[in-house]
């Protein structure tokens, strides 16, 4: 369901440097690596410098992975240790095989 | 004058710090408030009042006690909430501007989320944080956090998480009020009242024939004295009041003043005064035998003094009882044009017992009346039963003995059980109590008039007919004939032939008196010329006497001349 030109515009909220947001970064760019390769953008918004952000994307849990482009958004919550659930909440690999 | 209120704070040790909710009624039952710093949960089935009570307690601290708040979210979001409250007189926009409210939603979407592997709320934490610093908040709402339990699958997570969650608002120092739905069996449906062990608090809303009464029960709080009752409250435009079922004490003030019944023949009654300020009176009669007319002079009277009435009229519009009471002579729509009496008339039905109590409550703060009329209570019997309106009419009479306000109920009494009960019930409360009856005789129906009881003063054991004359109310005394009581036309029967009887009375008297007087007069010619007769017999016998007198002078001389002249020869 990939199209050619999109752009995965991809949020990924942590708070401060644990090693859940370890793993969720690691296992993001490993995915997107595999899967996305040039097309995405992963922008690490860290919760305890700037707070304020979290109201604006609904978060709650963290780590949390928002997927903003392409529509619709998703939010992906935990260390993405699930590749197979990732990928289809990124809309990268269809829901049925 | 009243007795010393029994002791409430005299531990010397320090109690436990709470933050007044500043929701009437509320604060009197947790002694003051919730625990300040702590969470306290609050239960209830689905529209029982939580969202709403929770931001009262919001909004009353940010404007009365300055304590900012937060009000997270996870149902409503931020502006349909500020419209729903809205109704309710509060402008959560305003107070948003001002920065002494924080709106927060916190939107979950089940369908846009997927959870792969550990995670942890820390996103929430980190919000309401944020939230906390920005406003320097004190109260933080969480409505209702269980929503995160559709959300999130991972339940163990989640548990661990609201956990630490409770402990982290604790040692932020905040005050924090959690909703929760009721469950099945379980005060919440997820068992939150497992982490909240502080203070429980359970809205219930029930139906009782057709009509709904708010209930409010503290489950629990730790470490402070609370009432254990389940206490009715309301939602009305003023927002949320909640009711203590009873006056814990009996210390309210008394007045020895007395006020007139706007009856005089009544105050005569009424050891010739009346009845004490502040004190109730009932009265009760069958259909038709004047209460209203006697519950709108009292008010009348009220007015005239100067004071003002309110009139809590189940039964008859305003206008309706104003127009009636002009055919006797009342005129009341002057003392509404000048501010003195007040009409607030409502169909019982119109909302449950409750609801009455809080409206009249409400109303008489308002107006603070010096005399207050319920007209009648009988007819609350369709929104609640008898013990229902006994212990309304307790918690009003209390509410109002304690503000020193005349009361005067008036009740309906049909010849059945049930309502014999009503008076019975009601009676007990009540200092005084006027009863009106129907007399039927003779083909017609008077009103006969009594007082029942009237704590505290001499007052009349007469049964007095009760008549209504355009010019107003007033007790005759009933004519004790010889056959009996008797009023009404018998009465005047009575009367009239009893004039009759006076006139002829007068009249036998005056003709023998005349009589008397001839009879004298004949006598006293009788006895003239008995005098006369008298006098001439007296005469006759004088007569003779002289006669002989003079002749036996003459022979006298004559014995006396011939002596001597034997003796010179």
């Amino acid at each position: 369901m990939k199209t050619k030109d999109e752009i995965w515009e991809l949020r990924l909220y942590i708070a401060g440097n644990t090693p859940k947001s370890q793993t969720a970064l690691s296992n993001l760019k490993k995915y997107c690596e595999e899967h996305l390769k040039d097309k995405y953008i992963i922008e690490v918004v860290d919760l305890l410098v700037k707070p304020q952000l979290a109201e604006g994307d609904q978060i709650f849990a963290v780590p949390t992975l928002v997927k903003k482009v392409p529509e619709p958004i998703r939010k992906i919550i935990g260390d993405l240790s699930n590749e197979e659930k990732v990928l289809v909440g990124l809309n990268i690999r269809p829901a049925t095989k | 004058m009243s007795l010393a209120a029994s002791d409430k704070h005299n531990s010397p040790l320090k109690s436990l710090p709470k933050s007044p909710t500043g929701i009437s009624g509320l604060d009197e039952i947790t002694q003051g408030g919730l625990p300040a710093g702590r969470p306290t949960l609050i239960c209830g089935s689905a529209g029982s009042g939580k969202t709403l009570f929770s931001i009262e307690f919001l909004v009353r601290g940010a404007l009365d006690y300055n304590e900012p708040g937060i009000f997270m979210g996870f149902e409503e979001k931020s502006e349909e909430l500020a419209q729903n409250v809205t109704s309710l007189g509060i402008d959560l926009n305003q107070l948003q501007h001002d920065k002494l409210i924080k709106l927060d939603h916190v939107h979950i979407e089940r369908s846009e989320i997927e959870e792969t592997g550990e995670y942890d709320l820390d996103g929430l934490f980190i919000r309401l944080g944020y939230a906390i610093d920005s406003i320097g908040a004190k109260r933080v709402v969480l409505d209702t956090i269980e929503n995160l339990f559709a959300g999130l699958t991972n339940q163990g997570i989640l548990r661990a998480e609201l956990r630490r969650l409770f402990e982290w608002l604790k040692q932020k120092k905040v005050t924090t009020i959690i909703t929760g739905e009721k469950g099945d069996g379980t005060l919440t449906r997820h068992g939150l009242e497992e982490y909240v062990s502080d203070c429980v608090i359970l809205l219930d809303h029930r139906v009782n024939n057709q009509i709904s009464t708010r209930l409010l029960r503290i489950i629990k709080y730790r470490g402070s004295m609370h009432g254990t009752n389940e206490y009715p409250f309301l939602i009305n435009e003023k927002g949320i009041s909640v009711l203590p079922v009873t006056s814990l004490t009996l210390d309210h003030p008394v007045s020895s003043e007395r006020i007139s019944s706007g009856i005089p023949t009544l105050d005569k009654m009424l050891d010739g005064k009346g009845f004490f300020r502040g004190s109730s009176i009932l009265v009760s009669g069958t259909a038709g035998t004047g209460k209203t007319s006697i519950a709108a002079s009292f008010a009348n009277e009220s007015c005239l003094r100067n004071e003002r009435c309110i009139y809590f009229a189940f039964e008859e519009s305003p206008l309706q009882i104003i127009r009636n009471m002009h055919s006797i002579g009342l005129d009341l729509q002057k003392h509404i044009d000048k501010g003195l009496l007040k009409f607030q008339a409502s169909r019982p039905t119109l909302n449950g017992l409750e609801m009455h109590l809080v409206t009249i409550h409400n109303q008489i703060k308002e107006f603070k009346p010096s005399a207050v009329i319920v007209d009648p209570i009988t007819n609350l019997i369709t929104v609640g039963s008898v013990s229902d309106v006994k212990s309304m009419l307790m918690r009003l009479i209390d509410f109002l003995q304690a503000e020193q306000i005349t009361v005067l109920f008036t009740a309906l009494s049909l010849n059945n059980v049930v309502n014999e009960q009503t008076d019975e019930g009601v009676s007990s409360l009540v200092d005084a109590w006027l009863l009106v009856r129907d007399l039927e005789a003779n083909g017609e129906r008077n009103r006969g008039m009594y007082v029942m009881k009237s704590r505290g003063m001499k007052h009349s054991n007469q049964v007095r007919e009760f008549v209504i004359t355009d010019k107003g109310l007033s007790m005759i005394d009933v004519y004790l004939g010889p056959d009996g009581v008797l009023t009404g036309s018998a009465r005047e029967a009575q009367q009239l032939q009893e004039v009759t009887g006076t006139v002829l009375r007068e009249h036998a008297v005056s003709r023998k008196d005349r009589e008397i007087e001839r009879k004298r007069l004949v006598l006293e010619s009788k006895i003239a010329s008995l005098k006369e007769e008298f006098e001439s017999v007296q005469d006759e016998l004088n007569k003779t006497y002289i006669e002989d007198e003079l002749r036996k002078e003459v022979m006298d001389k004559n014995r006396e001349q011939m002596t001597r002249s034997r003796h010179n020869e």
